[in-house]
This record gives structure tokens, C-alpha cells and sequence, in this order.
């Protein structure tokens, strides 16, 4: 048993469901308890959908289980197969439904349905939701394809073909899904990118894709893996049985799509892109170079995220925005190799858990000052008054805008760059905050460019009031807790503040006040220093500036 | 009460169902009691469903979590009592201010018969004095959306403290300031003590006995409704507290059991009946002859469908409940106008084509059929709605009209050209 507060994804059906929602002309049957279909919501309400997701849910109840549960699968199959004459067939359990085994698959299997049924084994205790998506699409390929697949031992085909065949390029992009994180953007981005350099897109897939039309993913001349998480798998199988070689490099940041393009055209035999078109087609280099965003340099960030995005988001913050990365984590454990090697390259240790109260510990350990995650980072940057962007999955409805708002190509450096650096104080405000803390409206925590002022509440004169009182008299003792909730234990090694010790490190402008205080408590501690006093504290910050 | 209605046979129906398990009760009842925390032992799917319902609310201190099974607890490969016992204790650490834990029963637990309910006593008595342990089950193989809070009610009504004396319970959740308001109109009647089940602290329960009369504010406590009075309390036959008239009567009913003036009642409350009825006349135009039709949610479609027909116009076309309680509805059924087709249970596909072909003017229907209803051109009330929203007592009556009235007014103000 594991205590969850909050999920990263959701069971493997759900992702089973992204695919099935994500395509046209493909159904699914579920055999599920009656309350599954909240599910459904997730289409229909995150990401807006104007039509139910393509599911037939078995909704079986307490009564049913004393009679023929396997008779209800078959009747749920027939009919769904009668009403939506689909092209394919999805079949699998839920969590519950696989408790009782009636082996959906296998009796759908046994009907003669006359389409191709995909049989999925999705084991809903050890598996999670992108490991469902991923499984589901690779099994519908490869059931679709089993019989297009050419002999052991034939010749590869050239990636560049596409000359002695006089036609452009063409590429699959694979993996963008509903629920994903900004796929329906991203994919035009990417086809816009791929088009301006002269390759076409044969086929995007799961999204808006048909059975039918995966039958013509062996044409493209590469895969184009945009989203590891759920595409990985087919990718790979692609690979190994028809020979088509795949480009990984996700192109999020301007330093990934620039080395997306780069390896696109060699992989495919095209003239390398030019050097400065960066520069030309994205705005996030000149407005990280532009000396309004000198104030962001070696702001301490804290990223989790799936996979794709945390590797993404840490070379964009290192290499483009100056930031320091003091965190990097993911919740995909079938990719954690790859964020291990990313975080090594910044001298960190990833962080690989599914444990949402790990990751809010890890956070309060670094004391960022902005973190980048999911859904759920925004819970816990709450808890802990840290600025907060949401860069991938778990996402609620806010993050499935109507404005054009994708994360890839030169576009997404751009949305990247404002919705990054937006719940950041402004560099005057971080300035004047630092220099006077006695004023009535723009007290400590006050971003007034923020509409509600996070996160600290705006108090006013009763505010202003109480910064006097604790400028001029020994200060209330600091709110350790809130701080740095469970992750430094203040009684062990009796390490205790002094009065000035205190005042002084309240003078530290709050957004990098848990790393000095952190800092300061373990300089005290290597150095068998019981009281901190204000020049500990300076001793400390001399200490770590070396 | 009038002569009762003639109405066709009851629509029995099975099939897929569209609506939510009973876990979705935590969403409300995890704000009318902040000092409890609703531990749900189950699957990655129940840690999913609550989180999709209310995750976009940000939490700094969450109010509820899921105890998921791994597969060593389904081959028995860890005690999953010694488990439970572990999770408890972490999450109380983390949280030492909870004073009441609802563990919460899911379709996994309740397939693999883990017993909750012994679980509960253990924790409790080990925990003596600082956290109370409860159990109910809201697995959607038992229960469907507000029937999870009738769980949560009736295991708390052992907990209840006995005391006969005389005085009202009003049963089920109801807004802070629709409960306070119908405090105050109590106190005019003279009807009191009054008090509430669920209470706003867990720790502080009604208690219960001989001299206890229920006012029933929401119609799915069907378990409740019986643990109580198991334990003395009698319950007040009445229709619900919704609109004018129901909440008129449901007020009345309390009045004469406590033996007020029948002036004493038409002196308070007729002023307000007028008062609401003046409120209700500009939606009653806009929902005046419009066609209605429910689908099965939470068991308030039947009062919801008695107030729009009889005090806003609507003519009802079908009205669907998850479940039937004919005791506990049996003043609303006698109210519902002549010829009302009611439907108890749900073949989904079949009920979308009953509703395609009535093309009804308005659905009422969950969030899942809601927007590719309105794609098809229909319009809806997404009816989830209607149990966080203050809609009880006479002052209330516009209010819960104007939830009907918006949906369609919003049709006509809409315009692209």
C-alpha cells in the first residue's frame, strides 16, 4: 500500500483511452464498475472535447458479480461494435474489472467481429497511465501491421530515397496525444518547421489519425519521436521491423531545435539549416540577451516533470535563460536514464519517484526560487510561497488554452520565455523590495504585477504596520516550518537563532532567504557553531561565495 | 396534499452507465468538515477520479489521498492491515491537526473484502482520544455520487451521542448560509433546538434519540435516514426544501411536529412565499412551456423536476434517477405533475437516443455528455452543479431557477455576426 495525495498519471486504461480519443474510426471497450466513466470527463471537460470519447464502458455493479460478468463483456462488444462501426478495436480491463478476470480480450477474440480487435494487457497495479498509452499504440500498430511487415534479412530502406523517388522528404510525427501537454500546438509548429525546410509530414499519430491511416506509417523515410512517453515503444518496433530509423532529439528550446534540424537534415541527406535562423525566427534569444533579463541570471530553479519535458526544461533554463538548476526529477521511470544523464551533465542527482510528498520535500531541501512541474508542483510551490509554471503533464483545464500556445519550435522558446519568467518578481520590484521592507501596499512576498499579489496576501496598513514593529523590536521567531516543512529538523544538533541572527536573516530579500538560511544552519553545523548570530550568518554567505 | 397523480410506469432500465461512484462525495464533504480527512483504500483509478474532480483546486494541505494496493497487497504478500496501519501513521504525522479519518471503501477493496470496518475499530482504539476512524464504502459497484455521502452520514451515527430530549435534525449537507438562514427561521417558528448532520466539525456531532425529528434536506440518505432511526429518531414526512413550495412545506412539516400555531407558521412564512414567488416570476418566464429532460445523477432530479414543472412552467419529458426510494420520495411523487415518465437506472446509448429524438429545450446530465450534447445543439445543465450550489429554502428559489434559466439565456445572448 502507498499513500498518494496526489497521482503524477493516471491507471493504464487512461492511457489506453488518450489513444482511442486521440484517433478517429478506433473503439474501445472497457470493462469497468459503474463511476469509471469519470474518465470520460477528462476529454470532455480538460481538454474540451465536443464528443464523447470512444469508449464503451461494461459499468458493472455489486449485483452483477454474483451473475455472468463475462456474458455482460460480450453484450457491451456486440453493441458497441453494431452502433459505432469502428475500423479497429480496443479491448481491456480496468483496475477492478482485472480482479475478477474474465479475460475481455480473449472472448472478444472469439466473437468474429471481422475487424482487428487489439487485446490489452494492462496490468493496472504496477503499470501507470503513459506506459498504457505507449503499450496501446504499439499494439495497435503491430496488430495492424503484422502482415505488411517485410521478410527477416531485407535491405533496409535508404533515408534518402526520397531523391531517386523525386519527391520531398517525408516523416511520421509520432506521440501527441490528447492530455498530452500542448500537443495540438506543438504539431503545428513542428509541420510549419518541417515544411519551411522542405519535409513533409506523411503521418501524425495517435492524434487524428485513423486505423486506416497506420497502415502508412512504414512509408515515411524516419520517425520523428516527439514524445518519448508514449511513442518510445512503437518507434523502437518501427525501427528494428521495417528499418526506419528514428530522430529523438525533442525539439523544446531553441538549442533543441536547433539540433533537431540539424539532425533531421543529415539523417534525411538535406543542406544543413542555416546557422543564424534561430536568431531570426525565435524572440526568447534576444529577449534572454536583452539587459531587462540580466536579474534572472543564476535564479535557482527547481523541474519535475515526465521525462520529455524536465530534460527539455533544464538545458532551456541552464543554457538559455541563465538560470541555475538546483532540482531536476521525473515522474517517467521507463525514461529515467535519460534525466539521470541530464542531471549529471548539472552536477545534480535526479530525482526518479512518483511520490508527490518526495518531491515536495526534495523542493523545500533545494529552496528554489521559481519551480517549473506539473499540476502538483502547484499544490506544493503553494505550501512552500515559491513561484510556479506548469511545463507538462498532469495538467488541468488551464493549460489546454485556446490561444495558440505549443512548447516546441521557435513559437514554443517564445510562449516558454513569458509563462517562465511571468510569476517571477519584476527586477525593479525585486530591487526596491530588497532595499526598503517598510512599505504599506508592496510588502515582502507582494509581486503586485500578479493580479492576486502572490503569495504573500497584500495587507496593508495593518501590514506596514507590523514590518515597523519588526524592524524596531526583537522579531516573532521565523516561521521555520512553513518554510521548510519537515526537511530541517532545527532541534537536532540544538542549532538555535540569535536575536540579531534573526533579524539579520530577515533582511535576505524572502525568495532566497530558505538557501541562506539553509546554507547558514549547515555552516553552523560543520563548523560545531550552537548559536547563529548575525555574524555566523555573514561568515556563512562569505563561505558559500567562494 | 393534492390527489395523487396519474403517472406511467416507472422506466426500468440497466446498461452503461454515465455517473459518477460514491468516492466523488468526498469533493464537498471535505469542506463542510475541514478537521476531517478522507482516506480512500483503493486503485490508482479512485487516486485519479478525486483528483480530476477537485485537483484544480491547488491545495496546500490536502484533505483527502488514496492508499493505493500494490500487488504484494493483492497476493497477500503484506499484511494489509499492518499496511493500512503504516499509511495511517504517516499521513497523521504529516497532519497531526486531522481529528476525524474516513477510510474510505473503493470497488478494489470491496472485491478483495478487505475489511475496512474492523480496520477502523482497530486504528481508533489504538489512536484513542487524538482521531476517530471511520469507515463507509464509496465504490461505484455499490454506490453512485451522492450516495457516498449517505456512507459517510450513517457511519457517523454510531458515533452520535444519545439523548432523547426533543428537538430537529436537519439531515444532509447544506450551504454555510442556507443553514445559518434557516436557523433564523426556526428561531421565529420556535422549533428547536435545531442542529445538522453532517455538523461543520467533525468532532462536533448532533446526538440523537427518542425525542430527535428529521427534516430530510437532501433526498439520497436513504442508509442514514435508517441508522437514525434505528437509534429513536423519527423522520418528518415532507417534501424537499427546494423552491418555494417544497421548502414552505418542509418547514411547515417541523412546525407541527413541534406543535407550533399553524397562524404562527402562515405569519413567518407567508411573507417569504410571497417574497419568492415575486422572485421566481422573471426565470418563470424565460422556462415558462420549456421541455426538460433528466438524467440519472444524484436522486434530486425528482424534487428538481417536481419545482421546475410545478413553480417555473417546465413541462417534463423524462426524469431519470440512479435510484428509487419510494419511502423517502413518496411526498415528491405526489406532487409531480400527471403523466410524468420517470426512468430508474441507465442504458446510456439508448437514453441519448430518447433525448435526441425529444430534442428537449434543456438536459440535465453530468459533465461527460454535457459539451457533446451542446455540440449536437442541445442545450444542458451539467447537474453536478446542483449539489455545490446553495439551492435550499424559500429564499433560495430563484436562485436554484436561475441555475435552469442561465444555460439558456446564455444561448440567446451569444452571437458571432
Amino acid at each position: 500500500m502507498e499513500l498518494t495525495l496526489w497521482t503524477y498519471e493516471g491507471p493504464p486504461h487512461v492511457g489506453a483511452m488518450r489513444i482511442a480519443a486521440s484517433m478517429e474510426g478506433l473503439h474501445y471497450v472497457l470493462h469497468a464498475p459503474q463511476g469509471d466513466t469519470y474518465a470520460d470527463l477528462l476529454f470532455t471537460m480538460i481538454e474540451r472535447r465536443d464528443r464523447r470519447p470512444p469508449v464503451t464502458y461494461t459499468t458493472f455493479q455489486a449485483r452483477d458479480l454474483g451473475g455472468d460478468t463475462a456474458e455482460l463483456v460480450t453484450r457491451s462488444i456486440q453493441q458497441a461494435v453494431d452502433r459505432f462501426r469502428p475500423e479497429a478495436l480496443l479491448v481491456g480491463e480496468s483496475c477492478t474489472a482485472e480482479l475478477i478476470q474474465d479475460q475481455p480480450g480473449a472472448l472478444a477474440g472469439g466473437m468474429g467481429l471481422g475487424l482487428p480487435v487489439v487485446n490489452l494487457e494492462l496490468p493496472a497495479y504496477s503499470k501507470k497511465e503513459n506506459w498504457g498509452a505507449a503499450e496501446t499504440l504499439y499494439q495497435l500498430c503491430r496488430t495492424l501491421l503484422r502482415e505488411r511487415m517485410p521478410a527477416p534479412g531485407s535491405s533496409k530502406p535508404a533515408p534518402d530515397r526520397w531523391k531517386s523517388e523525386g519527391r520531398r522528404p517525408r516523416v511520421n510525427l509520432l506521440g501527441p496525444s490528447l492530455l498530452g501537454f500542448r500537443c495540438r500546438d506543438d504539431i503545428k509548429e513542428i509541420r510549419g518547421l518541417l515544411g519551411e525546410h522542405g519535409i513533409d509530414v506523411n503521418l501524425v499519430a495517435p492524434l487524428g489519425a485513423r486505423p486506416s491511416d497506420l497502415l502508412r506509417l512504414p512509408v515515411a523515410d524516419a520517425n520523428v519521436c516527439l514524445y518519448p512517453e508514449v511513442a518510445g515503444p512503437l518507434c523502437s518496433w518501427l525501427e528494428r521491423n521495417f528499418g526506419t530509423p528514428v530522430l529523438r532529439t525533442v525539439p523544446i528550446g531553441v538549442g533543441a531545435t536547433r539540433r533537431f534540424l540539424r539532425e533531421l537534415s543529415a539523417l534525411l541527406g538535406l543542406e544543413p539549416p542555416e546557422s543564424n535562423e534561430a536568431d531570426l525566427r525565435s524572440r526568447l534569444p534576444w529577449y534572454s540577451r536583452s539587459v531587462d533579463s540580466t536579474y534572472l541570471t543564476g535564479k535557482r530553479v527547481f523541474i519535475f516533470a515526465d521525462a520529455t519535458h524536465a530534460i527539455a526544461a533544464a538545458r532551456i533554463a541552464a543554457d538559455e535563460l541563465g538560470f541555475t538548476v538546483v532540482g531536476l526529477g521525473t515522474y517517467s521511470r521507463e525514461l529515467a536514464r535519460e534525466v539521470r544523464a541530464a542531471a549529471s551533465d548539472l552536477g545534480l542527482e535526479a530525482l526518479i519517484t512518483d511520490d508527490y510528498l518526495a518531491v515536495e520535500k526534495a523542493m523545500g531541501d533545494a529552496a528554489p526560487e521559481l519551480v517549473l512541474g506539473t499540476q502538483m508542483e502547484r499544490h506544493s510551490a503553494k505550501r512552500l510561497g515559491i513561484p510556479c509554471a506548469v511545463i507538462s503533464s498532469p495538467l488541468h483545464v488551464q493549460d489546454v488554452p485556446a490561444r495558440y500556445a505549443p512548447q516546441m519550435g521557435w513559437e514554443g522558446a517564445n510562449v516558454i520565455f513569458d509563462s517562465w519568467v511571468h510569476p517571477l518578481m519584476m527586477g525593479l520590484e525585486e530591487h526596491l523590495i530588497g532595499m526598503f521592507r517598510h512599505d504599506f501596499e508592496f510588502v515582502e512576498g507582494h509581486r503586485s504585477h500578479l493580479a492576486d499579489g502572490a503569495p504573500s496576501r497584500p495587507g496593508g496598513m495593518a501590514e506596514a504596520a507590523q514590518a515597523v514593529a519588526v524592524a524596531s523590536s526583537p522579531p516573532p521567531p521565523l516561521p521555520s516550518s512553513s518554510l521548510q516543512p519537515s526537511s530541517l529538523p532545527l532541534a537536532e544538533g540544538a542549532l538555535i537563532w540569535s536575536v540579531d541572527g534573526e533579524a539579520a536573516l530577515r533582511k535576505i530579500p524572502f525568495f532566497v532567504r530558505g538557501k541562506v538560511k539553509t546554507n547558514t544552519e549547515t555552516f553552523a553545523r560543520d563548523n560545531a557553531l550552537g548559536e547563529i548570530t548575525e555574524e555566523v550568518l555573514y561568515d556563512a554567505k562569505a563561505h558559500y561565495s567562494k | 396534499m393534492a390527489s395523487t397523480p396519474t403517472l406511467p410506469p416507472l422506466l426500468r432500465e440497466s446498461g452503461q452507465r454515465e455517473v459518477f461512484c460514491g468516492l466523488t462525495s468526498i469533493v464537498w464533504l471535505h469542506r463542510r468538515m475541514p478537521d476531517a480527512f478522507f482516506l480512500v483504500v483503493g486503485s490508482r483509478t479512485c487516486a485519479h477520479l478525486v483528483q480530476s474532480a477537485a485537483g484544480v483546486m491547488i491545495f496546500a494541505e490536502p484533505r483527502f489521498g488514496t492508499a493505493i494496493l500494490g500487488e504484494r497487497d493483492l497476493a497477500g504478500l503484506a499484511d494489509a492491515n499492518e499496511e493500512l496501519d503504516r499509511v495511517v501513521g504517516d499521513l497523521l504525522e504529516r497532519r497531526p491537526e486531522i481529528r476525524t479519518l474516513f477510510l474510505v471503501g473503493s470497488c478494489p477493496s470491496e472485491v478483495i473484502k478487505l475489511d475496512l470496518a474492523k480496520a477502523a475499530e482497530r486504528i481508533t482504539t489504538r489512536l484513542r482520544g487524538r482521531v476517530r476512524v471511520v469507515n463507509y464504502s464509496g465504490s461505484g459497484i455499490e454506490t453512485t455520487f451522492t450516495q457516498g455521502e449517505d456512507g459517510a452520514l450513517s457511519a457517523l451515527v454510531p458515533l452520535l451521542p444519545r439523548c432523547d430530549d426533543d428537538q430537529l435534525l436537519l439531515v444532509g449537507t447544506l450551504a454555510d448560509g442556507v443553514e445559518d438562514r434557516l436557523l433564523t427561521l426556526f428561531e421565529r417558528l420556535g422549533v428547536g433546538p435545531v442542529r445538522s448532520l453532517p455538523p461543520r466539525q467533525s468532532t462536533d456531532l448532533p446526538s440523537v434519540g427518542a425525542g430527535t425529528r428529521l427534516l430530510m434536506a437532501q433526498p439520497f440518505l436513504s442508509d442514514t435516514v435508517r441508522a437514525l432511526e434505528r437509534r429513536g429518531a423519527r423522520r418528518l414526512p415532507s417534501p424537499y426544501p427546494l423552491g418555494v413550495e417544497g421548502s414552505r412545506a418542509w418547514m411547515a412539516a417541523a412546525a407541527a411536529a413541534f406543535a407550533v400555531d399553524e397562524a404562527r407558521v402562515a405569519e413567518v412564512l407567508d411573507p417569504l412565499v410571497e417574497r419568492g414567488r415575486r422572485a421566481l416570476v422573471p426565470l418563470r418566464r424565460q422556462l415558462e412551456g420549456k421541455r426538460l429532460f433528466l438524467m440519472p445523477d444524484s436522486q434530486l432530479e425528482i424534487p428538481l423536476a417536481r419545482f421546475l414543472s410545478r413553480e417555473c412552467g417546465m413541462d417534463l419529458v423524462e426524469v431519470g434517477t440512479p435510484y428509487l426510494d419510494r419511502t423517502l420520495m413518496a411526498e415528491e411523487l405526489a406532487l409531480l405533475p400527471d403523466g410524468t415518465q420517470l426512468s430508474e437506472g441507465q442504458d446510456l446509448e439508448r437514453q441519448l437516443e430518447r433525448v435526441r429524438a425529444a430534442r428537449p429545450d434543456l438536459v440535465v446530465c453530468g459533465l461527460g455528455l454535457a459539451n457533446p450534447l451542446e455540440a449536437e445543439g442541445i442545450a444542458t445543465k451539467w447537474s453536478i452543479e446542483l449539489v455545490f450550489s446553495p439551492i435550499h429554502g424559500i429564499d433560495q428559489a430563484a436562485d436554484l431557477a436561475e441555475l435552469f434559466a442561465r444555460p439558456l439565456h446564455r444561448r440567446e445572448l451569444l452571437q458571432w455576426n
